[in-house]
């Protein structure tokens, strides 16, 4: 049974998706979701600590060995990916009740729930593949679910901003199949193991270089790497705010893991990425990006875009890290992916918390929020302060990882715009500090009450994950910095 | 040499139109603002990734990839079953694509691009 893990955590929500829609009844569905989002994170769990103990497992699916049969491999960086999208994802569905049912009509619950499933299943699947072309199977499942979620959102402008992510989240995935096919005329083969031992032998071609070239486009767009954002802040603003906190704290993310697989490990053997001028190419859209979106976040009005404006800027933090080509660069991007996935988490979960009783999330509604739902907006003020950087909290340990690494690269201009660039966060999130504790309630304002515990104790425990792991780094950093080194240590 | 053997005629002429189709599609998803030509512009893109594939699988004299007596030499099946994957991927894209786009006509009112835009920008003002 336990052998069978590593397939498991993928098949079984599969499995459940259709369940769901044969329950159809809304309670009874989100039991099972809840239900299967727990196990899947138990199963994760289970692989993780084997991996962590006993080194990279190798899953044969069917029993046909890997170059012929679908190969799932986890290893030190997939099962430090696996565990924060499945976290998050039982984090989130057991969140999901009471939102959903304000956001949502009631006969389209059970196909909320289905496409969650769904959804999850594709980003698992991405993570623990070991195919190439099976990975872009499950970027269409969790896309495709992806999109049908953003859709579900009250606001008629979540049916355009779900069609713009369609057409560019296609584009994005066709140019991955498009630098995949060029690598398997030259390679032969679609398992990443075996494409990272041919590649060496075959990088000088040009084929392979325009291979890279779609693979890097393509995944930049699903990264949302400034300036291919573009879709990402109409979906994350109209979507229901589970769908939002779920996203924002796993999509990306998995596709930014993906990058780094393609980059450290199929083209690990090599040293094209440094060389070519991909590295430069990114570092500097990843600074822009921290800036230019920090910048245009200070002026939203409202919440949910400005913290998705705040999230392109954040994952110009991890590229930049990533972008480094070195260790401490490196593991420093891969512990603000866990990091930024627990603050954008914790603030979106809060926000959802404060659309369920205020019906908005525009900061004009907000006067004096602070005082009348105390709890939701403490947590907001924890990931808002995480977001910032401030020390004990996750945000911090990857900031100073990250300017650390900078130094080592002897790049000190660099290190210098991460904290200045932080600044412009304490601007964005000082904003709604001042709205939420120092204006006073309107009177005309409607009585609002505290969120429903349900709510609470998965925004709080999101929350409180930022400042622990902010204190204790020994997981995520440890890690972190095994999986940047075995990643690191291929490629020489 | 004449012009055609220049552009490696007739041994690369699929991958010319699949570059062909790739630019023609990629056109049309960017500049029409109509929301279902944008996604018939999405679907030419995508055929011309499934021609590339399928052209690779190709082997000079290689029959089908069937057992027979006397026959040495088979085209790779691999990459055509790979496009059967794909295209079952791109007719559901396909079909999202067009389900968002009716109701986006239910909700709006219209499909061009810049009509969505302005009730957007309009919406946007009355906040």
């Amino acid at each position: 049974m336990n052998s069978h893990l590593p397939i498991l955590q993928v098949i079984i929500p599969l499995m459940a998706a259709p369940v769901c829609i044969i329950l159809r009844r809304a309670e009874w569905v989100w039991g099972l979701t809840v239900l299967v989002t727990w196990a899947v994170f138990g199963m994760t769990t289970t692989v993780v600590i084997d991996v962590l103990n006993n080194g990279t497992i190798d899953y044969f699916i069917g029993d046909w060995p890997a170059p012929w049969g679908i190969a799932f491999r986890i290893d030190e960086l997939s099962a430090y990916v696996l565990l924060i999208v499945s976290l998050i994802g039982a984090v989130v569905a057991s969140y999901a009740r009471a939102s959903v049912i304000k956001e949502i009509p009631e006969d389209r619950h059970y196909l909320f729930y289905t496409n969650y499933l769904l959804c999850l299943t594709g980003l698992l699947g991405m993570t623990a593949t070991g195919d190439a072309f099976n990975l872009f199977v499950f970027l269409e499942i969790s896309s495709l679910s992806g999109y049908t979620l953003i859709a579900l959102g009250s606001d008629k402008r979540a049916l355009t901003a779900s069609y713009r992510y369609l057409v560019l989240g296609t584009i994005g995935a066709t140019f991955y199949v498009i630098g995949l096919g060029l690598m398997y005329m030259m390679t032969g083969t679609l398992n990443m193991a075996d494409l990272a031992e041919r590649l060496p032998d075959v990088v000088a071609t040009r084929t392979i270089l325009v291979s890279l070239a779609f693979l890097t486009v393509g995944l930049s767009l699903k990264v949302a790497l400034f300036p291919l954002h573009l879709w990402l802040p109409n979906a994350y603003t109209y979507a229901p705010s589970v769908v939002t906190a779920f996203m924002a704290a796993t999509a990306t993310k998995v596709a930014v893991y993906v990058m780094i697989r393609i980059f450290y490990f199929v083209f690990g053997g090599t040293d094209v990425f440094a060389e070519q001028g991909v590295a430069e190419v990114i570092m500097g859209l990843a600074i822009a990006g921290m800036f230019i979106a920090s910048i245009v976040a200070v002026f939203q009005s409202n919440l949910k875009k400005m913290l998705a404006y705040s999230s392109v800027a954040q994952i110009g933090y991890i590229m930049l890290g990533i972008s480094l080509v070195s260790v401490s660069g490196l593991s420093a991007g891969l512990v603000h992916l866990f990091n930024h996935a627990l603050i954008k988490c914790a603030l979106f979960l809060a926000l959802g918390c404060v659309f369920l009783r205020l019906g908005s999330v525009e900061i004009k509604d907000m006067a004096g929020i602070g005082k009348r739902m105390p709890l939701t907006m403490g947590a907001f003020v924890i990931g808002g302060l995480s977001l910032i950087g401030i020390p004990l909290t996750v945000g911090f340990v990857s900031k100073w990882q990250l300017m650390n690494a900078a130094f080592e690269a002897n790049l000190w201009p660099v290190a210098l715009l991460i904290p200045l660039s932080s600044l412009i966060a304490v601007v964005y999130i000082w904003r709604v500090i001042e709205v939420a504790y120092l204006q006073p309630i309107p009177a005309s304002a409607p009585s609002v009450k505290e969120a429903p515990l349900s709510m609470l104790i998965p925004t709080w425990g999101v929350a409180l994950a930022a400042v622990y792991f902010g204190i204790d780094t020994d997981l995520t950093l440890g890690v972190a910095i095994d999986a940047a080194q075995s990643l690191m240590g291929g490629g020489q | 040499m004449s012009f055609l053997e220049n552009l490696g005629m007739p041994g690369l002429f699929n991958y010319w139109v699949v570059i062909f189709l790739m630019m023609a599609g990629f056109y049309v998803v960017i500049s029409r603002g109509n929301l279902v030509k944008k996604i018939v512009g999405l679907n030419i893109f995508q055929i011309s990734v499934f021609l590339l594939y399928i052209s690779m699988g190709k082997v000079d004299g290689g029959t089908a990839p069937i057992l027979a007596e006397g026959i040495t030499s088979y085209s790779n099946p691999l990459p055509h079953v790979l496009i059967l994957t794909a295209i079952v991927v791109g007719v559901a894209t396909t079909a999202l694509g067009l389900a968002l786009v009716v109701r986006i006509n239910e909700a709006y009112g219209t499909i061009e691009d810049t009509e969505i835009n302005d009730i957007e920008k309009k919406v946007e003002d009355a906040e």
